[in-house]
């Protein structure tokens, strides 16, 4: 099955792979090959990539994901592979998200605060995944 | 008539200011390059959004008051547009042509017009000419990321969710090819969804409903085409600059050479004028 990975700025990965797992807005979902045609759309989250018995991990922050005659398009508002994140940086980004939640003014939504959180959030844990050693397998064929 | 030491030194000053604008003529092309490939990279982005909208927005709608705010038309009373310049001149007409584009825009319009200006040249303009300014964008850079254009999406997608404006337009410089660039005026909210292809017709699974997925859809929508268009400005920006400074390098030269044949037919002059003396001075001894 043909995945796509696009962000705006540009076009991420483009493989075949064998399955995947992503951050569907009510929770997770899988795909395998030969999923029916489908739209939904995720929140910020982790993407799993299985490609021969192995997985990688990319940071998406939001965005839609369309499943159609066995080609996987995800529309990602940010993705990041775990070797462009900056840990030291997205864990600052976290700790100003919290102290934003803490003592937020009233004109601030709580709403994307929490949304700024996750997404920080997100960036680290993908961070850590290379480190401890579940990590990328060599994402050559992507397009950058 | 000025000295042998007043060309040289107009000839030195020419020559100065054509190695300047030969400078900026390379750099600006060497932006541009840059610049179209980030547009490029943005197409595969955009055309799967569009292939979406068109799905979703061709869902029949059964109630008009079930459509989604930023697609729903109302009553016009008051319009809002993104004016988005360069910060820097030195382009050419670039900055004339679209800050006039937008002026006949508002000149023209029936309702009241704000403007949301991005790059410091549109911002000018409009402040000069007393404009509603609804808000300033500037220092984007050379090369924004779609973060740094969210802002002003956010302003315009609240501003048309919260009544304030009923309509929302962008204009800026389209890049059609480095010797053109063309002042473009797009509607951007509410958004109209492109006609459906008919080979497309699926029946897709909606998760968790279409309706939530529309909703979600729309906003991206909005900061796709102001990113879009923030880009598309950079890149005329830096070809009009190129062409610009390009040919104030061929008139430098062209003064130059001008010039120099001058220093030399002074220089002859001169030096006929002294050979004179010399001989007409030479003649009263011989006599």
């Amino acid at each position: 099955m043909k995945l796509e990975i696009i962000t705006v700025e540009r076009a991420l990965l483009a493989d075949e792979v064998d399955g995947l797992v992503a951050p569907g807005i009510d929770g997770e979902l899988g795909i395998l090959p030969h999923h029916a045609p489908l739209l939904t759309a995720l929140k910020p989250g982790e993407l799993r990539i299985i490609k021969d018995g192995q997985d990688t991990y990319l940071a998406v922050g939001g965005g839609f994901l369309e499943v159609l005659a066995n080609t996987v398009t995800v529309l990602a508002d940010s993705a990041e592979r775990a070797d462009e994140i900056d840990e030291a940086r997205a864990q600052a980004a976290m700790k100003r998200a919290q102290e934003a939640i803490a003592n937020r003014s009233a004109d601030q939504s709580l709403e994307s605060a929490l949304t700024a959180l996750r997404r920080a959030e997100v960036r680290v844990t993908v961070a850590r995944r290379r480190r401890s050693g579940g990590g990328p397998l060599s994402m050559s064929s992507g397009t950058r | 008539m000025p000295s042998l030491r007043d060309y040289r030194r107009r000839i030195r000053t020419d020559q100065n200011i054509g190695k300047v604008t030969n400078a900026m003529s390379l750099v600006a092309g060497a932006k541009m390059r840059r610049a179209q490939q980030a547009i490029a990279a943005t197409r595969p982005y955009a055309r799967k959004l569009q292939e979406l909208l068109s799905h979703l927005g061709a869902m029949p709608a059964d109630d008009p008051s079930q459509l989604p705010p930023l697609l729903r038309r109302r009553p016009i009373q008051r319009i809002e547009i993104v004016h988005v310049t360069p910060d820097r001149g030195l382009c050419g007409g670039l900055i004339t042509n679209v800050n006039r584009r937008t002026g006949q825009f508002i000149v023209q319009s029936a309702s009241p017009v704000s403007v949301v200006t991005v790059g410091r040249r549109g911002r000018d303009f409009m402040v000069r000419f007393g404009r509603e300014v609804r808000g300033t964008f500037t220092n984007l850079g050379e090369r924004p990321s779609v973060l740094d254009t969210l802002a002003i999406s956010r302003l315009v997608i609240d501003d048309y969710s919260s009544g304030y404006c009923d309509a929302v337009y962008l204009s800026y410089t389209e890049f059609v090819n480095t010797a053109v660039q063309r002042p473009a005026v797009r509607q951007l909210l509410p958004v109209e969804p492109a006609p459906i292809a008919k080979t497309h017709l699926t029946g897709y699974i909606y998760e968790p409903d279409p309706t939530t997925v529309l909703n979600a859809l729309l906003p991206r929508i909005v900061e796709m085409q102001i990113y879009a268009a923030v880009l598309e400005n950079i890149a005329s920006e830096q070809s009009a600059r190129m062409v610009a400074m390009k040919s104030a390098t061929d008139n430098a030269n062209d003064l130059v050479r001008s010039l120099t044949l001058d220093m030399n037919k002074a220089r002859q002059a001169s030096i006929t004028g002294e050979l004179l003396d010399i001989i007409g001075g030479s003649l009263t001894f011989t006599d």
